[in-house]
């Protein structure tokens, strides 16, 4: 044993050396734990508060107002939309803008005062349990709660029963069935790994290879070895599509898309998530000196893809910093359009923003890398 | 048509601080094969990376294959050969697989009978299924030259093409180029190889960046005014060695069991040979060989750097 000290100090010294040089590495093993714990420490809360609502309330008196304040008061919701229609606030619901809708019927306060079975319905945007979950829990104690004040004032006795109660619908995934959620968002996920980290590699192995000097030397242009570099790992994307899809339906029971119009959305956003993804690993291949280095940038990017995308929490419970910061990574996108095809019969027309949104990060993250991509080795 | 495949004046190429090539002026003729020499890091690789458009010069003018090497990169890319000093085609794919590749980039057309071609001509066909990674060293070396020449390039650029390749197969690789250039392809090879710079027609020598000789092996010899003694005999190695420190010789160094002796100056020299003329050792006048001019021509570059 005391022989191979010095050995074992040679191999440690070299090590070192080498980490030193490796500058980029050194400062993502640094940087890297710092930036994620200050992202996601204050990022994620497990008990999301403030999560926006919508009341459509046929019933315009200070009682139905009430038990409105009242919702408000347990910070779990904030009303944050006032529909006229029952129309309105199915589109508010479908689309995502809120999670929880508040239905007053305009016999609510006659009810009330008759100390009939008051109701108001409460609906949920259940495609996503956890955060349907947060929702509901501020509705649960209204009937207890709501009209304590207002009750004395009116002579009702304190000790009867609760003078309404709340009917809750949780849509789109009724039985809070978690796969409904976890197994659509996983799609995206599975695909921004594979994706990013396959195209990271592609130009990176090359230079890395010595082969970019005669891909270089021949008469291809960057726009026509990118398009050449991509498209077989887009039919990688879309077999892996195709994939995960059926295993959704056959092991886990996930709805699938129940027109053409939704599977026509659905095929939309797939696939320009697949090229933004694809994008995006070549711009990290083109800044990246070492595979190494582009497996590192990958994993950089994945963790808020996991994060802060409604992935892993609710994405309208996060602060809205971290919302900002969500909006931009595409998988937070291709989640709401993948929920909502499957779970929510969303058509183009609801989806407009996020396939805007994804359009949007394909020109400018394949614009970025061509612009880096080089016809000389200067 | 223009009688010189390059004709460019005045490159000049810097990485940072580091000036790697200082108004370097070349002129290749159609047809010829010229070697181009100098010690590592003398700007040899980034000059022929200059001419094949791979890196954009700081200044410089002129033509390459008749077209303005500046602004017709793409032009000239398209009829320029190019093969690297590290073995850069794809080694998990097949020597079938790679030609094909180069073909399809090129756009050749009758593909498969070209690739088939040029598999049969450079005695490939039997490996065309193996894997390029497989190949030893002289074969790797053939497939670069196979996918250097398959779009029938009127330039070729070579980057040491080939260093550690055995003397056969480095026999049988300037056969093939001299078959090129006898087809009117215009070759310019880096080499570290006396032997090989004796094969090209003629020779340019880079130093530090400079072009500082340039003609037929024999010219630059003739013009380096260089005078150079053989010496032989038991120990004459032993006397090199201190005949190196002595004014007037240039360089004393070993070829075998004799030493060649050099200098410009034929007194200095005589009179440093004086002491040595005696038994057991024999002195004789030959002509020097290329590689006493260029250990010559290394040390009066140095010498001007010192003095300026």
């Amino acid at each position: 044993m005391r022989g191979s000290l010095p050995r074992i100090l040679a191999v440690l010294l070299k090590e070192f050396t080498q980490l030193r040089r490796d500058r980029i590495t050194y400062a993502m093993i640094l940087v890297m734990p710092v930036m994620q714990l200050l992202i996601f420490g204050y990022a994620i809360n497990m008990d999301p508060r403030h999560l926006p609502a919508a009341v459509l309330s046929h019933d315009t008196s200070t009682l139905a107002n009430s038990v409105v304040s009242a919702l408000e008061r347990t910070g779990y919701v904030d009303v944050r939309y006032l529909p006229r229609s029952d129309e309105e606030l199915d589109q508010l619901i479908r689309r995502g803008q809120v999670l929880l809708g508040i239905t007053i019927p305009p016999d609510f306060t006659r009810r009330v005062l008759k100390g009939e079975r008051a109701q108001i319905l409460a609906e949920a945007d259940a495609s996503d349990p956890q955060a349907a979950a947060g929702a509901l829990a501020a509705v649960s104690v209204l009937p207890t709660e709501a009209l304590r004040n207002e009750r004395v004032g009116l002579g009702m006795p304190r000790s009867t029963a609760p003078p309404f109660e709340v009917v809750v619908h949780r849509r789109y995934n009724p039985e809070s069935r978690s796969p409904f959620n976890i197994v659509p968002g996983l799609l995206g996920i599975i695909l921004s790994m594979t994706l990013v980290m396959m195209t990271a590699m592609a130009v990176t192995r090359e230079r890395e290879r010595g082969t970019m000097e005669t891909l270089l030397s021949t008469p291809a242009t960057p726009v026509e070895i990118m398009v050449g570099k991509l498209t077989p790992y887009v039919v990688v994307g879309l077999i892996q599509t195709v994939v995960v899809l059926v295993m959704a339906r056959g092991l886990f029971s996930v709805p699938m898309a129940r027109t053409a119009a939704g599977w026509l959305a659905l095929a939309c956003g797939i696939v320009l998530f697949i090229v933004g993804n694809l994008s995006l690993g070549y711009l990290i291949s083109t800044v990246a000196r070492s595979q190494l280095q582009a497996m590192q940038m990958s994993m950089f990017y994945m963790l808020p893809s996991i994060f802060l995308s409604g992935f892993a929490f609710p994405f309208l419970g996060l602060p809205p910093w971290a919302r900002v910061l969500g909006e931009i990574i595409p998988v937070t996108h291709f989640l709401r359009i993948v929920r909502g095809a499957l779970l929510k019969e969303q058509v183009l027309a609801d989806m407009g923003n996020d396939l805007l949104a994804l359009g949007l990060f394909v020109l400018a993250v394949a614009g970025a890398a061509l612009a880096r991509s080089r016809t000389t080795l200067d | 048509m223009n009688e010189r495949a390059i004709d460019v004046r005045g490159l000049n190429k810097s990485f940072g601080d580091r000036h790697v090539v200082r108004d370097v002026s070349i002129a290749v003729d159609t047809g010829r094969i010229t070697g181009f020499l100098g010690p590592n890091g003398s700007g040899k690789t980034t000059t022929l990376r200059l001419l094949c458009g791979l890196l954009t010069p700081d200044s410089g003018e002129g033509t390459v294959l008749g077209l303005d090497f500046r602004a017709r990169g793409d032009a000239i890319k398209r009829q320029t050969g190019y093969m690297t000093q590290k073995f850069s085609l794809y080694e998990d794919m097949t020597l079938e697989e790679n030609l094909a590749f180069v073909a399809r980039v090129h756009g050749l057309e009758q593909r498969r009978e070209r690739v088939e071609d040029t598999l049969h001509r450079l005695g490939l066909f039997d490996r065309r299924r193996q894997l390029a990674g497989a190949l030893s060293g002289g074969w790797k070396q053939r497939l670069a030259l196979a996918a250097a020449t398959l779009h029938e390039p009127r330039l070729l650029l070579l980057d040491e093409p080939t260093a550690g390749v055995d003397p056969k197969a480095r026999r049988e690789f300037w056969d093939e180029i001299h078959t090129l250039a006898a087809g009117g392809l215009t070759v310019l090879v880096s080499t570290h190889y006396m032997d090989e710079a004796e094969r090209c027609h003629d020779i340019g020598y880079i130093l530090y960046g400079r072009l500082i000789a340039r003609g037929t092996a024999d010219s630059i010899i003739r013009d380096s005014g260089l005078v150079t003694f053989l010496g032989e005999g038991p120990g004459i190695d032993r006397a090199a060695h201190l005949l190196a420190q002595a004014d007037g010789v240039l360089s004393a160094s070993a070829f075998g069991a004799a030493v060649h002796v050099s200098g410009v100056k034929r007194e200095a020299l005589e009179a440093a040979l004086a002491p040595w003329r005696k038994e057991p050792f024999r002195w004789s006048e030959v002509p020097p060989s290329l590689e006493d001019v260029f250990i010559q021509l290394m040390g009066r570059e140095r010498d001007e750097r010192y003095t300026s």
